[in-house]
């Protein structure tokens, strides 16, 4: 590894690092400065109605945009004892969404387990999957797990090109996602008539902005249906968020004033009402909660900041965390791992 | 190194305005008319945009469009092909003079 790539890893994982430089972007009002020229400051939770868990930061990718920085190098995993807190609090309350992010969710060993409680509960389960993982003989078998208990699947797919999707993700990635679509396909994802849900989700391979979600689905419609046969249900497109190791890519290659510019320029109001903070919590590997994944990333907790001392009516009184980052899911169209908000 | 060409500059575009504000704001209109979905999508349009771009050789449209067509999710691929109808259409355009060239002559020779 050499010199830049050790600096790149140790930034990534400095939070506070990674607020200083985005703290110290000049060119743009910051973002509670934005907020408060709307009616929404403070920014307050709503409803909580998702629960979105980071289950660890292990990989088996390592890709150009992870906000996590999650690779095959990191060990975090939440353990059983997280889990079963989670899962006590899903059935306290009237939280519907059990939304399963990493890392690669498949890495930990307690994920069946994990979805076959949250079923009993009657809960809607969600996993993040990044597809490729599914490839490994030692992980294959639980994309039937996943029909079986009626898990929908969000798949990370860039692009709907092996080019640009192997530019992002890692060479060979476009070719396992296919075929791993493939299979999802024949197990029932997606099909007419089959419950089974198959979202993916597009991002953009840099410093720029997604286009219209619509006219890009359109597009992944026709090219997987037409060249690969592949049918899936919708397109989620997702800005990518300056943090971890895009914000580190932002830093280095000197586009970070850009892109921040960018971002503040296209805010939109009705974005900002929509972001998905409002209604969703998030969990970390070792049970602290966030307001959304990327908070998580950068350390900003929430009170009560953990799983165990969960209340529910404090935390929909919460104020948002907010930070230059937060442009992101507030610029254009708007983003959030649902897509598109505005 | 100083240069005629600065990317900050594309941001002072608005300056030119500054004499003839009424004509600044016609112009802008006009142009933010041309862009939206109309009979052509707004993505046809940042390719078209981004032809004309390179034939013009403005690098402040081609940083533009080629950012613009980015964000309506035109690949690289596209993105050179239309490069590629402007280049046929500027070298067509001198060879096409060729037919003057070759009535030159005749109208001079024997």
């Amino acid at each position: 590894m050499n010199q830049s790539s050790v600096i790149a890893k140790v930034s990534e994982n400095d939070q506070e690092l990674q607020l200083t430089h985005l703290e110290r972007v000049n060119n743009i009002t910051p973002f509670v400065e934005k907020i408060k020229e709307t009616n929404l400051y403070p920014l307050k939770s709503k409803d909580i109605k998702i629960m979105q868990t980071n289950v660890g930061k292990v990989c088996n990718m390592y890709c150009k945009h992870c906000h996590v920085n999650a690779g095959p190098h990191r060990t975090e995993s939440m353990n059983l004892e997280t889990m079963a807190q989670c899962l006590r609090v899903l059935a306290d309350t009237d939280i519907t969404t059990l939304d399963i992010t990493g890392g690669a969710p498949e890495l930990n060993p307690h994920l069946p387990w994990f979805i076959e409680e949250a079923n009993k509960l009657r809960r809607r389960v969600m996993v993040r999957t990044n597809l490729t993982v599914l490839s490994q003989p030692e992980y294959t078998h639980l994309m039937e797990l996943y029909a079986r208990h009626n898990v929908e699947l969000v798949s990370s797919l860039p692009y709907y090109r092996d080019k640009d999707t192997d530019k992002q993700r890692g060479q060979g990635v476009f070719e396992t996602s296919i075929q791993i679509l493939r299979d999802l396909n024949n197990l029932g994802y997606s099909q007419k008539q089959s419950p089974l849900k198959l979202n993916l989700v597009y991002n953009p391979g840099g410093a720029f902005l997604p286009p219209a979600q619509h006219s890009i689905e359109a597009d992944f419609r026709k090219e997987l249906r037409d060249r690969h046969g592949i049918v899936f249900n919708n397109l989620l497109t997702i800005t990518n968020v300056p943090v971890g190791r895009f914000l580190t890519f932002l830093h280095q290659s000197g586009n970070l004033p850009r892109y921040m510019d960018k971002l503040a320029g296209a805010f939109n109001p009705l974005a900002a009402d929509r972001v998905m903070c409002r209604d969703m919590i998030s969990v970390g590997w070792e049970g602290q909660l966030y307001d959304c994944d990327f908070n998580q990333m950068l350390g900003l907790n929430c009170q009560p900041g953990h799983i165990r001392e969960f209340d529910l009516a404090a935390l929909q009184q919460r104020h948002i965390e907010l930070h230059n980052h937060c442009y992101a899911c507030t610029a254009g169209a708007g983003s959030s791992c649902g897509g598109a908000t505005a | 190194m100083e240069t005629y060409y600065n990317p900050a500059d594309l941001a002072k575009f608005a300056t030119v305005g500054e004499e003839s504000p009424e004509l600044w704001k016609k112009f802008m209109s006009y142009y933010g008319e041309v862009f939206k979905d109309g009979a052509l999508t707004s993505r046809e349009k940042a390719l078209i945009a981004l032809a004309v771009a390179h034939v013009v050789q403005c690098p402040y449209c081609i940083e533009a469009y080629t950012e613009d067509s980015l964000e309506k999710g035109v690949n690289e691929e596209q993105m050179t092909e239309a490069i590629h109808v402007a280049s046929a259409i500027r070298g067509g355009a001198t060879l096409v003079h060729g037919v003057q060239m070759k009535n030159i002559i005749k109208k001079l020779g024997f």
